[in-house]
């Protein structure tokens, strides 16, 4: 399977008042044609802001010292602007965790769907043909009553319904990558099921590649073929699907998958001491090592890089190198 | 379990909220005839999805809200009215945590002051004991004495959601609602309070009634799994029995839909009954059992019948019609 994103050695900080948040510290990330991959961590690791920086929408204080994001072999930190319009018009789609922040409250449905559709960059389209093409992309992500839901505006919806639109418009145009960046954080449990099965189910139909950023070792599981465990930072290992909750490898993933409450009890690991380090100052070794019980004084000196313990299972941690 | 002393018991509780459209005024049933109880020492799980009115009970039990007819007894008296008329010794005894310790604590105070408040109030200490009982209940949430002057923006989510507990804790009392604490927190911290919460239970033999939308924690915490669905009780039941074997059609449900992380997790989600349709707005609740617009099981009576609570084995009720 190519690769369809690539990103190497990546990073990314903030300028802020007393210097830089160092945040993203050497990401390496990737997803093939037609694969589904999910990047699973705890709030402020840095998973929007990589995927902010595949569509290069980081704010105006970052700076990226280091690093290549590659989609289809070219660096996307080098596009110029024309580039960069024609890669979000139809190369890679977003799907936020706020559908009423990514939909306009003043607009109807049918003119949402319509400017993403005529912005595809497909030539002679006509009202009619737009029309048709819109009520085909809600039926795909089975509304019902479509030719009512054009006319209707978003805070008419329910909050699944809304995520159901920002699906529909994600997916009404051809595009390689669909990222959703917590996509049902909002949205309750039964409804969150059916919209995940969606979304699992067109991207697979469409062959289209899938980054799914989440909280939930559970959600990925569920969703991915391929997952990327965040700390901090740092991509600190990547697995096939199973074998990430059998064979945990990282300290940290170790210490997460205890942390989550099971369905079959045996109640629920300490925690994990301390907490995420401030990206102002963080540690200059290993993220993790003011809060891994494995630590060593090589761990406070040097950065561990991935290493790959066989099968494209990737730890970035010195117990195993 | 059931031999236990009953601290909270809750009857043919309704709570309707009043709206106006245009000249005509609608009822929002938040909760609309639930009966449950709460025993000495248990950790009783109020689980529901948005607008099954599991905040609302909560609020209704703490005084927040008056009823609109139905009885809350606590230790056997009756108090069903509003916070105002209950007697200073009842709001000692009985405290909330809410979901969001960033609005629940009051930016300008510190540490100190928001754990002096209740004591305060409640002539716990004073002088210098004061500062002695305010360090011990930083203690008892294992935080340390530093923190007396930290104000709480100063500290993380989770360790403010300690300072809540400790708050809580400053009156000593015998039952704690807990609404959604760990909801808006990363696993790893939620582990830690929910740690914690079950020490302070076994320490100071508290009783809780935890609201939450989280199935798998009460998996771990709860003695007692209640299932709320519209206003309405569907399912109660011993955790272990319940998580054995959910009866009601949403609870299985439910069930199903939670993402699990082991092999052993999945085979315990029902199979049969997959997730459809939307949950209805408590404004619009369907005729017969409310259920029956997302129920694949539902018979033609269910669209007339609300159905009743019927025991079906030991502490086990369930409302649907299937059972009736
Ligand atoms: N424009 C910015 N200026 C300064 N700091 C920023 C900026 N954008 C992000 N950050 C910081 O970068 C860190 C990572 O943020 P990011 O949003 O990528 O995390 P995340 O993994 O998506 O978290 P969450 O799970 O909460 O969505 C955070 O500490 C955040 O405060
Ligand atoms: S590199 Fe060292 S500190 Fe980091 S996770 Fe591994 S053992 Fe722990
Ligand atoms: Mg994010």
């Amino acid at each position: 399977m190519g690769d369809l994103v690539k990103i190497q050695d990546l990073y990314v900080w903030f300028r802020v008042y007393g210097g830089y948040m160092k945040v993203l510290n050497g990401v390496n990330f990737s997803v093939g044609k037609g694969e589904k991959v999910s990047i699973v961590g705890e709030t402020g690791c840095g998973k929007t802001t990589t995927m902010k920086t595949i569509l290069r929408i980081l704010s105006s204080q970052a700076h990226i010292p280091k690093g290549e994001v590659l989609f289809e072999e070219k660096d996307i930190l080098k596009m110029k602007e024309g580039e960069i319009k024609r890669l979000r018009g139809r190369g890679v789609a977003m799907i936020f965790q706020d559908p009423m922040a990514s939909l306009n409250p003043v607009f109807t449905i049918g003119d949402q769907l319509a400017a993403v559709i005529s912005h595809s960059g497909v030539q002679d389209l006509d009202k009619e043909k737009i029309r048709q093409l819109s009520i085909n992309a809600l039926k795909e992500v089975k509304l019902p009553d479509p030719e009512r839901i054009l006319g209707s505006y978003p805070f008419q919806m329910s909050g699944g319904m809304r995520q159901r639109i920002c699906i529909a418009m994600a997916l009404a145009t051809e595009r390689a990558l669909i990222i959703a960046d917590e996509p049902t954080t909002n949205l309750d449990v039964t409804i969150q099921d059916q919209i995940l099965a969606l979304l699992r189910e067109l991207v697979t139909k469409r062959g289209n590649s899938l980054i799914l950023i989440t909280h939930s070792l559970g959600i990925a599981r569920e969703n991915a073929d391929r997952i990327y465990v965040m700390y901090a930072g740092n991509m600190v290992e990547v697995s096939n699907n199973e074998e990430l909750f059998c064979n945990p490898l990282h300290p940290y993933t170790e210490m997460l998958l205890g942390c989550v409450p099971k369905l079959s009890g045996g109640g629920i690991a300490e925690g994990i001491a301390g907490r995420i380090p401030d990206y102002l100052n963080p540690p200059p070794g290993c993220r993790f090592e003011p809060r891994c019980p494995y630590a060593t004084d090589r761990c406070r000196e040097e950065k561990p890089d991935f290493v790959d313990v066989g099968n494209g299972h990737k730890v970035a941690c010195f117990k195993y190198n | 379990m059931s031999e236990n002393r009953i601290i909270l018991e809750v009857k043919g509780l309704k709570k309707y909220f009043p709206i106006h459209k245009g000249d005509k005024t609608l009822f929002v049933k938040a909760i609309d005839g639930i009966d449950f109880e709460v025993r000495e020492g248990e950790t009783v799980g109020l689980v529901g999805e948005s607008g099954s009115g599991k905040s609302t009970t909560a609020y209704c039990v703490i005084g927040m809200y008056s009823v609109t007819s139905g009885t809350i007894l606590f230790k056997g008296k009756d108090i069903s009215c509003a916070s105002s008329q209950r007697p200073l010794e009842l709001k000692r005894d009985m405290q909330i945590v809410f979901q969001d310790p960033g609005t629940s604590l009051n930016p300008q105070h510190t540490i100190y002051k928001i754990i002096e408040l209740p004591l305060k109030v409640h002539g716990l200490a004073k002088g210098r004991e004061m500062r002695e009982r305010i360090v011990q209940l930083l203690e008892s949430v294992e935080l340390p004495e530093s923190y007396l002057y930290k104000y709480p923006r100063m500290i993380g989510g989770g360790e403010r959601q300690m300072v809540a507990i400790a708050r809580a804790l400053a009156t000593n009392p015998s039952f704690m609602i807990l609404d959604e604490p760990t909801s808006s927190l990363d696993v790893s911290v939620q582990a830690k309070i929910i740690n914690m919460l079950i020490k302070l239970q076994k320490e100071f033999n508290l009783s809780y009634l935890f609201i939450t939308h989280d199935l798998s924690l009460m998996r771990n915490v709860a003695t007692r799994v209640v299932i709320m669905y519209l206003g309405k009780i569907a399912e109660m039941a011993p955790t272990e029995i319940f998580f054995q074997s959910p009866q009601h059609p949403y609870t299985q449900m439910l069930l199903s839909s939670i993402p699990v992380v082991t092999k052993e997790e999945e085979e315990l989600k029902p199979k049969k009954i997959k997730s459809q349709g939307e949950i209805p707005s408590p404004v619009n609740v369907p005729p017969g059992c409310s259920f029956n617009t997302r129920c694949p099981l539902a018979k033609p009576e269910c669209f007339e019948k609300d159905p009743v609570m019927v025991q079906v084995g030991p502490d086990h009720f369930v409302r649907c019609n299937l059972f009736a």
